[in-house]
């Protein structure tokens, strides 16, 4: 038991840990916190993978952004914080454990069947912003052109979407 | 170093969270945030299996995964947004008309 799968076992604990608080936290403010705390572990484990330019790139873009995002939608909408309307549906939450557990079983019985991966060292310098950026910009301009018209119409319907119609002002 | 298996038992773990999560709650920006984390699972197998095999195509899936999911969070809170201001709740339980 070295140092680095000690590591991965509090890093990967506190990442389940916020990701189970994310989903049985009563406020909603508290499970985007939560939210946030479970990004950034796992940004810490994509640096522990070799892939150094996600890692960075999951902290700006889903801590950064998308988290931010969420907050503000909260602090707009005011989230109704109780979640104990209805009696009849009092069974869901206990149903859907118990499916969670058989579906966790199954994908680790299945990861586990196979034989135990060993992992190789890296040949190239992983996914440092220079080797990605590099694949990126030859190889795989046409991703780079596609991500950027997605995001240019993503843009556009979020504006369209989020304004007032126009027979609701007067 | 650590063997692949315990990112990939550590990612469905987190993918069931999500999906228990999806199926529990009502408030729909919980519902939004535990698809973000399920979309983030599959990032870490994606990139625990591009290192097992040395292969940068699994990051460049999850560079794009990335800007998809950034574009289908604002969308969607747009959208939420939107119907909140129709109806003024966020209870998916009464969020079931397709039109407002």
């Amino acid at each position: 038991m070295d140092f680095s799968t000690i590591f991965f076992i509090l890093v990967g604990a506190l990442s389940v840990g916020a990701a189970v608080s994310v989903v049985t936290s009563r406020v909603a403010v508290h499970s985007a916190l939560f939210l946030l705390t479970h990004f950034m572990t796992l940004a810490i484990l994509y640096i522990t993978l070799d892939a150094q330019f996600l890692g960075a790139a999951q902290v700006i873009i889903y801590a950064g952004g998308i988290v931010i995002l969420i907050l503000f939608v909260i602090m707009l909408i005011g989230s109704e914080n109780l979640d104990t309307r209805a009696g009849y549906r009092s069974w869901v939450p206990w149903a859907g454990m118990a499916l969670g557990f058989v579906l966790v079983a199954g994908l680790a019985f299945a990861i586990l069947k196979a034989p135990l991966i060993p992992a190789t060292l890296p040949a190239n310098q992983g996914g440092v912003p220079d080797v990605v950026g590099m694949y990126l910009y030859t190889q795989g301009i046409l991703l780079v052109e596609l991500v950027s018209v997605l995001l240019l119409v993503a843009l556009l319907g979020a504006l369209l979407l989020a304004r007032r119609p126009i027979w609701d002002t007067d | 170093m650590v063997p692949t298996n315990y990112y990939l038992i550590l990612s469905a773990i987190i993918f069931t969270i999500g999906a228990v999560g999806v199926l529990s709650r009502r408030n729909a920006l919980i519902i939004f945030m535990c698809v973000e984390m399920m979309l983030n699972s599959v990032n870490l197998t994606l990139i625990a299996m591009s290192r097992q095999w040395n292969n940068l195509n699994g990051q460049i899936f999850v560079f794009v995964i990335m800007a998809v999911a950034a574009a289908e969070v604002a969308v969607g809170l747009a959208i939420l947004i939107a119907h909140y201001h129709h109806a003024k709740t966020t209870n998916i339980d009464d969020i079931n008309v397709m039109k407002w």
